[in-house]
């Protein structure tokens, strides 16, 4: 079975972002990146379908910023392959991002591709569901569990208020994976600078991609904080006397 | 200018969701004397739309469509679309709508504006970074789809008396590679968080599961549940009964305590309707502060204990 995961990077939400001065985008200048979460959650997923029934992982980014290191993580973290999809993806957008993966992926004869529902920054739309448009396959969206079973998997699609709905599909499919079923394995930096060692990352050519967003950012700006919340200052004692007050005049 | 409008309206388990309503409102503002054009799949379902404030309801029924199948209503919804040709398409930002937009995007060569609040004729407002960064994008051409964010514009100017409704041949749907199976529901026994009129909600600023305690005890004291958001639940820290937000429960508690939360905008869904909020959490920059009523930007592990004692 080959399991595939397209990975990317994203800011830091940590981080406090800033505006660059086309008023358009962030400033990248200083930022710091880390793999989008719904993408570690992926790799999980993927790792644990290897375990239980075997297979090869291989995980695949487009180029850009801190993304070899992302991908070695990977390698260590269990992922048998990492390909690096070489071009200038600066600024892409998904549309461009998932064509350019569908060029390679549709000649890695993939079983499987798992990659997070989201991220923070998927302004036209988001790349599980563009990429299986590209492959021309099938694919479920916010998913929180994979079973396989010979040439189907069984998948559990969230809803809201906890009501999960389970299909059947035929594979290959592509699932955009809200949460693994464990926790994403954490490795320690000495692993990662282990497999930078021992690891090949291939490179692939992504090619044209011929598709664009059809939209473009005409201003970025911080959302309007509502200004309601009054702050509450002082020591944590005065702070909590404040809060007592307001809950007491509440209940 | 005239635009016509598709409005993908939204059910499970027999019932409209809300956001439906909430697009049909808005389709209404940018039709501009153009059409709004429900659009509704499923089976035996026709009477959902009685209440739809719309011009017109193309409704299209087939047992495969009783229930949400992203394949089966993709391929339903793109052929309406590419037959139709309306200038505006809005989905619901959904579990079911993140499937149906970018699908269609593809599908209907129309550019796609996800995660949006806000939208005019030819600009929709993105809420982008985990709430921290909106971004308005201009489109090209005239026609785009939207995928809308629950709770942005209000429902009830989408609702009215119904309108004609024309049914449209289901096309082929054999061979369809995903098939429903059926829904599950969640384990019950837990406490039913909807229900509590105090709430203390913890999110990763709690840091550890060992630190759970702390915000339990607040809990105590108050005779309230305690809350989470989705990290903590995907951590195994509390059941996913615990849950606020997109994809758990919506809440609308008296008084609801966001404890190291930043108010993603999943989160901010499931919540935003407290009678009162208070958030603690150190980053002054966080959006959940955009929601609260009260804030406090200092260490909740100060906090929360000294709360508890003052209770």
């Amino acid at each position: 079975m080959n399991i595939i995961v397209p990975i990317k990077q994203v800011p830091d939400l940590v981080e406090e972002l800033e505006i660059d001065s086309s008023g358009k985008d962030l400033d990248r200048e200083w930022l710091k990146y880390k793999v989008s979460e719904f993408d570690d959650h992926a790799l999980e997923e993927a790792l644990l379908l290897k375990e239980a029934h075997g297979g090869t992982v291989i995980a695949i980014a487009l180029d850009g910023d801190d993304i070899d290191k992302a991908l070695f993580a990977a390698a260590a973290k269990g992922a048998d392959r990492v390909v690096k999809v070489t071009g200038d993806y600066a600024g892409a957008s998904n549309h461009t991002a998932a064509k350019v993966l569908a060029n390679v992926i549709g000649g890695m004869n993939a079983d499987l591709v798992l990659t997070g529902v989201q991220s923070v920054e998927d302004r036209d739309g988001q790349i599980a569901v563009l990429l299986a448009h590209y492959l021309g396959i099938p694919h479920i969206s916010v998913v929180t569990g994979v079973e396989v079973s010979g040439g189907n998997v069984t998948v559990h699609k969230e809803y809201g208020g906890g009501t999960v709905a389970e299909f059947e599909a035929t594979m290959p499919v592509v699932l955009g994976i809200q949460a693994a079923r464990e926790t994403p394995r954490y490795v320690p930096v000495a692993r990662v600078r282990q497999a930078m060692k021992s690891t090949e990352l291939e490179e692939m050519a992504g090619g044209d991609a011929g598709v664009s967003a059809g939209s473009s950012v005409s201003r970025m700006f911080k959302p309007e904080t509502g200004g309601s919340a009054e702050m509450i200052t002082g020591s944590a004692a005065d702070i909590a006397a404040r809060l007592a007050e307001i809950i007491k005049s509440k209940i | 200018m005239a635009n016509n409008i598709f409005v993908i309206a939204e059910h499970i388990k027999g019932k409209v969701d809300d956001v439906t309503y909430e697009m049909l409102g808005k389709a209404k503002e940018l039709a501009a004397g153009g059409q709004v054009i429900a659009v509704l799949l499923g089976s035996g379902a026709k009477g959902m739309a009685g209440d739809f404030a719309a011009d017109k309801v193309l409704y299209v029924d087939s047992p495969t469509l009783a229930d949400y199948n992203p394949e089966a209503y993709e391929k339903v919804i793109a052929g309406l679309v590419n037959s139709h040709s309306p200038n505006v398409v809005l989905v619901a930002y959904t579990s079911q709508g993140v499937d149906i937009a970018a699908g269609l995007s593809v599908d209907c060569n129309m550019p796609l504006l996800a995660y949006a609040f806000r939208i005019s004729a030819g600009s929709v407002t993105s809420q982008l970074y985990g709430g921290k960064m909106n971004v308005e994008s201009a489109v090209e051409g005239d026609r785009f789809i939207a995928a809308v964010i629950p709770g942005s514009f209000p429902a009830a100017a989408g609702k009215g008396s119904g309108a004609a409704v024309e049914e449209v041949a289901a096309p082929d749907l054999s061979g369809l590679k995903v098939k429903f199976k059926k829904l599950i529901e969640p384990a019950g026994g837990d406490v039913d968080i909807t229900q509590s009129s105090v709430l203390v909600s913890v999110g990763r600023g709690i840091q550890s599961e060992d630190n759970l305690p702390v915000v339990q005890a607040l809990a105590d004291k108050l005779g309230a549940a305690l809350s989470s958001s989705r990290p903590i639940v995907d951590a195994k820290w509390l059941p996913k009964t615990r849950q606020v937000g997109k994809s758990g429960l919506k809440v609308k508690p008296k008084i609801y305590i966001a404890v190291g939360i930043s108010g993603a905008p999943e989160h901010i869904e499931g919540m935003k309707d407290a009678e009162c909020i208070i958030a603690i959490n150190t980053d002054p920059k966080a959006p959940i502060f955009s929601y609260a009523h009260y804030g406090v930007t200092e260490d909740l592990f100060d906090v929360v204990p000294a709360l508890t004692d003052k209770l």
